[in-house]
């Protein structure tokens, strides 16, 4: 039984590889950091496995089985920029819409998805502002709406497009002790995390990219000063090289 | 106070919005005002509209174009929403070849089949743009100007080869029927009823349905595709359906509005009523206000001024867009510009209240302080680089009225302006703020000492005692600022 199984993946934007031959497995719940740095790939692994991102080849697995059959169980925080925060709906609805996918179509939240979504809300530590349109917040609150609603979803793997960036110290902390609350709870929950001086604090394991992976295991094996150089110290030109062949021929 | 309205007029420092809770009631004093105007203007417009003669007619005019509006701005409020307002337009244009040719197969122009085949077409157009877009390498804007337009034009001559047989004018393609629309009746229970009216009601009651059938579906996937599509919610099936809806609608008006002016009615009121309000519900019941109010107004208008019913509407619809942007209670420029007056008039009133402070100061420090005054008890800046304009007097006299007013400073008989006890214990408050910042800047930028004064100038208005109590923990409690004046206790 494995958590999560990524077989062989590849995924191409515009028929470009930008993430290659991504073979990753967790045997059991883990609290994962996704680094790298900027053009890696972070945000592109997250999003291939959920299938917001073209995966052209491989597989992944969630639970032994496809993800298409496990929505229900994965929760997902997107990257907060990548949302309309004018969007006139408050801060208790957002946290709704994390009770969403286990409602199915057409059925509306009632008092008992409410109760779970203040819940939710009072774990982050937002409470008090339940009633507040969500552009109303500074970014730290912002971050923590995005995880109380994932809270809501009651998943057993959790995704998050760096869920403490450009987050005060507060939230920082509030989002890791929420984190690693999970984690103890028997949950899975990957991040994807910029912050290098935090990782060994937070996380158990770790997966270094990019544009494929350079390292990955437990963070006492995988976070050493050689494999962060591997992963940090430039793009492999080859695969660059690769990756516009790939393109031009397939688009030629 | 407002938390988005923080932003400095003096200086750029982005600042993080405070961790205040609002208040357990909404301050909702301008929604009320609102919805009173609103009211009046709804009551003024029945006034109006039934002044005309034959009111019949008129009612059924007004009643024809409200539910074509409206039916339009509740489906056009997702459009809006969506940052797809041009796709509506491009949908309202493709259509017509759709009903083009449901028109040569059964010869009518109304009915199921006419719906069924512009909301093929509206899909049809989504899909092409995206095709494009994904194979073609077309871009997206590109693809859906080239599609619509092509679509759009196959009508315009499928319609002219249709208008050979029957008597199906070009024009009113273009700029619809509205003005006669309610004299085709048919009877309904005893009831001449427009034809229209059928038509219409049947698309706002389906519209309707959609909205309260797919409510949570729409919301989520407007607002975050990717969480709707990770949840196992089909994102671009939602928006096919949508899209499908928009269509119908359009389709519904068509004979009222005409294809041109349609577009008005989709995005007016959705743009309109989000200005508004903060809450979708409250947007979409905004949006049909909106519409109602076009249909009187524009109606009263176009007979006054007879011209077009539809044209009259959208220019009305167009005004009232143009007044919620100045007026709108939360977003309105109006609002924004009265709180950054407001705020900067505080600015002015605390920068005189920390001059009085200092100059206490000086005073209690006796005969010993001569020389140049250091650079903390200098005037403002702004009076040294900006010789004073007369606004600038005028917002000096103003805050110094308020200061009086609200008990933090006080004039002798001889017109010098003395601080009061709590005036005293403001202006502390600000020249604290003031050091403390110096200090802070001193300890972590490289700025030479005659510097940090201008910067600490900005952000005292800003520091409250929160922030101060924050300072002068990281700054281990320091005595005195680094131009060698002491810290006043907080």
């Amino acid at each position: 039984m494995s958590v999560l199984d990524i077989h062989d993946m590849t995924v191409a934007y515009h028929r470009r590889p930008v993430l290659w031959d991504v073979d990753l497995v967790l045997d059991e719940p883990r609290l994962v950091g996704i680094l790298g740095p900027n053009g890696a790939g972070k945000s592109t692994l997250i999003k291939a496995v959920l299938g917001l991102a073209p995966m052209a080849h491989g597989s992944v697995r969630v639970f032994d089985e496809p993800v298409e059959k496990v929505r229900r169980r994965i929760g997902y925080v997107p990257q907060r920029e990548s949302v309309d925060w004018g969007f006139p709906v408050s801060v208790l609805d957002v946290v709704l819409m994390g009770t969403y996918g286990r409602l199915g179509w057409c059925r509306r939240p009632g008092h008992r998805e409410r109760q779970l979504a203040r819940e939710c809300l009072a774990k982050v530590g937002m409470e008090d502002f339940e009633r507040r349109q969500i552009g109303q917040l500074s970014g730290g609150q912002q971050q923590r709406t995005f995880l109380a609603r994932a809270l809501a979803q009651q998943a057993d793997m959790y995704f998050m497009d760096e869920p403490m960036a450009g987050v005060d110290a507060a939230t920082e902390q509030a989002i890791f002790t929420q984190l690693a609350e999970l984690r103890s709870a028997g949950k899975t929950v990957v991040v994807v995390h910029h912050d290098l001086r935090t990782v060994e604090q937070y996380f158990d394991h770790v997966v270094l990219l990019n544009m494929r992976v350079v390292a990955a295991g437990p963070t006492e094996q995988a976070f050493t000063a050689e494999n962060l150089r591997r992963a940090y110290g430039g793009r492999l030109s080859m695969l660059e090289a690769a990756g516009e062949a790939v393109q031009a021929q397939e688009r030629a | 106070m407002n938390a988005q309205l923080l932003q400095s007029p003096l200086g750029d420092a982005p600042l993080e919005k405070p961790m205040v809770p609002l208040p357990a009631r909404r301050d909702i004093r301008g929604d009320v005002v609102l919805g009173v105007v609103v009211a009046v203007l709804l009551a003024l417009g029945v006034v109006l509209v039934a002044r005309f003669p034959s009111p019949h007619l008129s009612w059924w005019t007004v009643a024809l174009a409200a539910t074509c509006s409206s039916a339009c701005g509740l489906v056009g409020c997702y459009l809006v929403l969506r940052k797809m307002s041009l796709l509506g337009d491009a949908i309202s244009h493709a259509v017509l070849p759709g009903i083009a040719l449901a028109f040569f197969f059964t010869g009518e122009i109304t009915g199921v089949p006419i719906f069924l085949g512009a909301m093929a077409l509206g899909v049809l157009t989504t899909l092409l743009t995206q095709t494009l877009r994904d194979y073609g390498n077309v871009p997206e804007d590109t693809g859906m100007g080239v599609v619509y337009t092509a679509l759009f034009a196959a009508g315009v001559i499928m319609v002219q080869f249709g208008a050979r047989q029957v008597d199906l004018d070009p024009g009113c393609v273009l700029y619809g029927l509205l003005d006669f629309a309610a004299l085709n009746t048919t009877t309904i229970w005893g009831v001449d009823v427009p034809r229209s009216m059928l038509t219409l009601g049947i698309a706002l009651a389906l519209t309707v349905a959609f909205i309260v059938a797919f409510w949570k579906e729409l919301k989520i996937t407007s607002f975050d595709a990717g969480l709707a599509t990770a949840m196992g919610y089909r994102a671009m099936l939602v928006h096919y359906l949508l899209m499908a809806v928009v269509a119908g609608v359009t389709v519904a008006s068509f004979e009222a509005v005409g294809s041109i002016l349609v577009v008005a009615m989709l995005i007016v009121p959705g743009a309109t009523a989000h200005l508004l309000t903060d809450r979708l519900g409250w947007m979409l019941a905004w949006s049909v206000v909106v519409s109602v109010l076009s249909a009187l107004y524009g109606y009263a208008l176009s007979r006054w001024l007879n011209v077009s019913v539809a044209g009259m509407m959208a220019v009305v619809a167009g005004a009232q867009f143009a007044l919620a942007v100045f007026l709108a209670p939360r977003h309105g420029l109006l609002v924004k510009w009265a709180s950054s007056v407001r705020l900067a008039l505080r600015i002015v009133g605390e920068d005189i209240v920390a001059r009085l402070y200092r100059g206490e100061e000086a005073n209690a420090a006796g005969a010993n302080v001569t020389g140049p005054l250091a650079a903390d008890e200098a005037p403002p800046q702004s009076d040294v680089h900006h010789p004073a304009t007369a606004w600038a007097r005028l917002r000096r006299a103003w805050a110094t009225s308020r200061l009086i007013d609200t008990g933090l400073a006080r004039r002798t008989a001889d017109g010098q302006l003395l601080l009061t006890a709590a005036g005293r214990q403001a202006g502390r408050s600000i020249v604290r703020a003031h050091r403390l910042w110096e200090s802070y800047l001193e300890r972590h930028f490289e700025l030479p000492l005659d510097h940090v004064h201008e910067p600490a100038e900005r952000m005292e208005h800003y520091l409250g005692p929160e922030l101060q109590t924050q300072l002068a923990e990281q700054l281990a409690e320091p005595a005195e600022d680094p131009h060698g004046r002491s810290i006043p206790p907080s």
